[in-house]
């Protein structure tokens, strides 16, 4: 609780520098305006401003400036403007009864968490599979290990477009799928490594103990391993949460996705309009804070009842 | 089918000689170790080739490995002017940029107390955003070539750096500290001689991690409008014009580039924290 007020400290602040940062930014795109509806602006014309400083353009035109934090279409929005549009597309939205409307952040948000959680449950199914494969098995450890770790150090984002063609030429219909993939792709490298390390982490005395209460191997999975893997399990679950969104986002970027935030941002970038792009980057943003928190949350209740310490 | 089934045979063998050698007593050896998973990769590469021309899979929806090292071979030119737009120019600048503006960044704030407090969480958080959707902003203020690839490598990188060194820089004791004070130690020669060497391991952590998010952040750059080069550039036309191999080929660089990168980045960890419990095994 004590990081409380140096945390909002250090967010004012960056708000504050963004919102300095919006004059010098905007100003060369609010003067073009400026000089195009008529009023003077030193020196004229937009290709002999190319060559001033902007600096030197705002001492000169300081009649201007505040123009810049006012635009439709700004080089770098004022956080007042994303705020506004992130009300505008969500809350104002289910005001008026419309929170699925197409152009409502709450339905892309949707679209883009439906796939963020099938990849995530796949990602861990397979990362907790394949972690327990790699526990009991030399080989599987020996063959596995490395490709789990050099499949980390491959850019997912040049197979996005691949996986989206492929699925789409076998015929499984839908966007979410493939979106799916490379989300699970992204989350399972964190639950595979956590789980590997969660399963071998009960102590030789206490394996040796089940041993002499003639536990099968099954028994002392169920009783002993699994339950020592919980805290790291749910750990690596929060990394991967976040991995999973991110490939969501990514999987929704390069393909001509039309829902979906990352879909809002490739459109945002087609059409021209930055307060989309912005404002689904800040609504892309609270989703993985919320999706974190929520397993935050559910890893304090869970440990506490299993009576270990969070 | 006989090709199908040449490669179940082949797995079905490479799998008894994986178990085998990983039974047998030189399994500990170094050879072997890296046998067996160059066995279990390269079944899967035999597997797929025998999948896709069993079914006779059309080379424009998958294209089977032999193919693909074929176009490989036919197009150095333009993978390595692609390599260059893409790794040399934007990943590599952009890495080199944001991994020095983070440990900067990271000595500047560990001076102070209250800001270290501040900036972790939201340094920890913003580390977990998909900051990559940053990128056509980006694009559009920086314009198409390397430099906006870079912009985007620099922010990608910038914050897993971040947070990692400055955990680093809190990791000596107070112990450590206080034999440096009587020392008559300085600021600087603490931060050199102590805290930085000791904040290695955390941040070649970061460093690590951001060796992927560099290659991740120039090819999505390069999706939101590039020169006629590069590999992003080349994925995304590629897959448009359905000369799928030439994708593979790109696939099979990025991936040979991304390991590489990583291994590189690793191998300089070993030599720098050799003194680290983790590097003497």
């Amino acid at each position: 609780m004590r990081s409380v007020l140096p945390v909002i400290t250090v967010l004012g602040a960056l708000i504050a520098i963004w919102f300095l940062a919006v004059g010098p930014m905007n100003i060369r795109v609010s003067l073009d305006m400026a000089e195009r509806s008529g009023a003077t602006v030193l020196p004229e014309g937009s290709v002999e401003r190319r060559s001033v400083s902007v600096w030197k353009l705002m001492a000169q035109n300081s009649a201007h400036v505040s123009a810049g934090y006012a635009l439709d279409r700004p080089r770098l929005p004022t956080p007042v403007q994303v705020g506004q549009e992130l009300w505008k597309t969500t809350g104002a939205m289910v005001m008026r009864g419309r929170a699925w409307s197409k152009r409502s952040l709450i339905y892309h948000g949707w679209i883009t968490l439906q796939s963020t959680l099938w990849g995530f449950f796949l990602g861990t199914a397979i990362g907790i599979a394949g972690a327990v494969a790699i526990v009991y098995s030399r080989v599987a450890n020996m063959s596995l290990m490395p490709w789990a770790i050099i499949s980390q150090t491959i850019p997912i984002v040049a197979l996005a477009p691949m996986i989206i063609v492929v699925s789409g030429q076998l015929g499984v219909d839908g966007r979410g799928f493939p979106k799916a993939i490379i989300s699970a792709y992204l989350c399972f490298f964190p639950v595979l490594v956590g789980m590997v390390k969660g399963l071998r982490s009960p102590q030789a005395s206490q394996l040796d103990l089940l041993k002499t209460y003639h536990a099968t191997s099954l028994q002392s999975f169920l009783k002993l391993r699994l339950p020592a893997s919980v805290p790291y399990l749910f750990t690596s679950l929060k990394v991967g949460i976040a991995a999973a969104l991110v490939g969501t986002i990514v999987g929704e970027l390069p393909t001509g996705a039309i829902s979906g935030l990352g879909a809002r941002i490739l459109i945002g970038d087609q059409f021209g309009t930055p307060l989309a792009i912005w404002s689904a980057l800040f609504a892309a943003a609270i989703l993985a804070g919320v999706l974190v928190t929520l397993l935050d949350l559910v890893q304090k209740t869970t440990l506490k009842r299993m009576g270990m310490q969070a | 089918m006989t090709a199908l089934i040449l490669a179940l045979v082949f797995w079905i063998v490479a799998w008894g000689v994986n178990i085998w050698l990983a039974g047998s007593r030189w399994s500990g050896a170094l050879a072997v170790r890296i046998a067996i998973p160059v066995l279990f990769g390269f079944t899967l590469l035999v597997l797929w080739e025998g999948l896709v021309r069993a079914f006779g899979i059309s080379p424009v929806i998958l294209p089977p490995p032999s193919m693909v090292v074929e176009t490989f071979a036919n197009s150095t030119q333009i993978l390595w002017e692609d390599f260059r737009q893409t790794v040399l120019k934007g990943a590599l600048r952009g890495y080199a940029i944001g991994a020095v503006a983070a440990v900067l960044c990271a000595i500047a704030i560990d001076r102070s107390a209250f800001l270290t407090r501040g900036l972790l969480p939201i340094g920890n958080f913003v580390a977990a955003l998909p900051i990559v959707g940053i990128a056509p902003i980006l694009v559009n203020w920086f314009g198409f070539d390397w430099q906006s690839k870079a912009a985007v490598v620099v922010v990608m990188v910038f914050f897993p750096i971040l947070v990692n060194t400055v955990q680093g820089l809190r990791e000596t004791d107070m112990m450590q500290r206080d034999l440096m004070r009587t020392y008559a130690a300085s600021y600087i020669q603490t931060l050199v001689k102590l805290r930085l060497p000791a904040a290695m391991p955390f941040m070649f952590n970061g460093l690590k991690i951001a060796t992927t998010l560099a290659l991740i952040g120039a090819i999505v750059a390069e999706y939101f409008g590039s020169p006629t080069r590069g590999m992003g550039f080349r994925i995304s036309t590629g897959v448009g014009s359905l000369s799928i191999d030439l994708v593979w080929a790109e696939i099979a660089v990025a991936a040979l580039v991304g390991s590489a990168f990583y291994g590189g980045v690793a191998w300089v960890e070993k030599r720098v924290t050799f003194w680290h419990p983790a590097q003497r095994g």
